[in-house]
């Protein structure tokens, strides 16, 4: 594996042993001295043209963890608001030997882009509307670690589909590790053109009884503005888990949500802070995953 | 990982000339560990305070025959850990990736213990170094040891075992190879000859 670009690159076999590397990353992060020197001289890149706190905290706590060294770079404040291109941004990463850039771009298909210019490693950090692969494969792993399973577990995702990364990765893997997955949301926000194997819902009442996986999208507020749904209050109401609609859930079924969370729009406070949600756990299980990812790119020869 | 076997059509032909010659049969491997298990209880005083770390593959096997032999003269128990290196290689720059197995750590801890290694072969010492610093990431050993089913010699480092089954002389070209029921269904020992770059 050269890059990390999309989801639907991977097989099963080596989903699975992202995973399985993930669970081995998982105890060295439970343990007092949580470090590997795995990754000592190695130089990792996090380009992030977009703010993500989470996602470029945890691909740093990874690296660094593996004794990578890592080189901070955020557009805001850098030589792109000066306007240099991201091609010219990929020669300078290049000249400073990154061994890897993870990038995190507004525009989908950047990371693809960005892989033909430079020799090392690119890890797709969620480019636009497209994917969000390390997302997907953390989800995978902390339902395979809740559930024990993932071959033919039930997943709803819920919200904003069409605008999703996070729900296009977890869609493509999730049908590569044997998982059914539901998309549920508004008309206008689920996309009509999917592969046969996605059942689509618009009614989440109906949905949550047979669920194992209830996933919360995060309803981003720059859509409210456009014509896709008519109010936050009717989308909270229709589309939004609230303790009622948690009930309704089978006794072993979790609450999933990529995170950051509008509390009280797709989700309230009662259910994101529940027992059987697993949000917290998302954010732990993102760093093992991440490192596994680094391991399977970076530990080999170059 | 299992090792690519390099001669395996060679056991249908008993006429040819050998290439492989068994060093210790499946008998002299019980002798051998019943040895090390009673050197290890004189050396330590009774295994007080004792925990045996099998490194992966074949030396976690061994590990639990040890700690069961220890448990069957004096009536010790012994914990067993396993200790996977993979993450550890200094030479992992050198082949793809390899895959990571489980690092388990054995009841207890190994903090204020007397940690004794366990491993098949003992060769470059690259393993057993690569060994003691995931150790020192697991924990603080008041002590630590090592034992191994066959030394062959070659070493790369200044390393050396308390505990050695049998001191096997080999050349570079040679290969090592310990097969044990666990794993391999039977126990042996083989040097394998003319084999180019062997591992162990």
């Amino acid at each position: 594996m050269k890059h990390l670009l999309s989801t639907a690159d991977l097989d099963a076999a080596t989903a699975t042993e992202i995973l399985d590397i993930a669970t081995e990353m998982a105890s060295v992060s439970g343990r007092e001295i949580k470090k590997l020197p795995t990754l000592r001289g190695r130089t990792v890149v996090n380009l992030f043209y977009e703010d993500s706190t989470r996602t470029r905290i945890s691909f740093e706590a990874a690296a660094k963890r593996l004794s990578a060294d890592v080189i901070n770079f955020s557009a805001k404040g850098s030589s792109v608001e000066k306007g240099e291109s991201l091609k010219d941004t990929a020669w300078t990463l290049q000249a400073m030997g990154a061994d890897a850039v993870v990038i995190r771009h507004p525009a989908s298909g950047a990371p693809h882009r960005l892989a033909n210019w430079v020799t090392g490693s690119v890890l797709n950090a969620g480019d636009g509307t497209h994917e969000h692969p390390t997302q997907a494969l953390l989800d995978a792993y902390t339902m395979r670690s809740r559930m024990g399973r993932l071959d033919g577990l039930h997943v709803a995702i819920v919200g904003d589909v069409l605008h999703s990364r996070v729900a296009r990765s977890n869609v493509l893997l999730l049908n590569t590790l044997g998982a059914k997955v539901t998309l549920v949301g508004p008309p206008t926000l689920v996309p009509t053109d999917l592969n046969a194997s996605v059942q689509v819902a618009y009614d989440l009442d109906a949905v949550l009884p047979q669920a194992d996986v209830v996933m919360m999208l995060r309803v981003q507020r720059e859509r409210m503005t456009d014509s896709y749904f008519p109010s936050a209050r009717e989308y909270s109401r229709r589309y939004g888990l609230d303790g009622a609609r948690l009930r309704r859930m089978p006794a072993h079924a979790i609450v999933m949500h990529p995170g950051p969370m509008n509390r009280g729009m797709e989700i309230t406070p009662e259910v994101a802070d529940s027992p059987r949600s697993t949000i917290v756990e998302q954010v732990t299980n993102g760093v093992s995953v991440r490192m596994a990812c680094l391991y399977l790119l970076l530990g080999g020869a170059r | 990982m299992a090792r690519p076997m390099t001669d395996e059509s060679n056991h249908q032909q008993p006429a040819g000339p050998a290439p492989t010659k068994i060093v210790i049969s499946a008998a002299d491997v019980s002798r051998v560990l019943d040895r090390i298990a009673h050197q290890i209880l004189e050396k330590t005083s009774g295994a007080a305070d004792v925990v045996l770390m099998g490194i992966a593959t074949r030396g976690v096997p061994i590990a639990r025959r040890l700690a069961e032999r220890i448990h069957a003269f004096e009536g010790v128990q012994v914990p067993v850990g396993i200790l996977d290196i993979t993450l550890y290689r200094d030479d992992l720059r050198s082949s793809s990736v390899r895959a990571v197995g489980r690092t388990e750590e054995p009841v207890g801890g190994i903090d204020g213990r007397k940690v004794i290694l366990v491993d098949d072969v003992l060769f470059s010492g690259r393993t057993i170094r690569a060994a003691l610093d995931a150790l020192s990431d697991l924990g603080r050993p008041a002590a630590v040891q090592l034992a191994v089913l066959v030394d062959r010699g070659h070493r790369q480092l200044p390393i050396r075992a308390d505990y050695v089954g049998k001191n096997i002389p080999t050349a570079l070209s040679e290969q090592v190879k310990v097969k044990l029921v666990e794993i391999d269904g039977n126990d042996e020992v083989v040097l394998a000859t003319g084999s180019k770059g062997g591992t162990r």
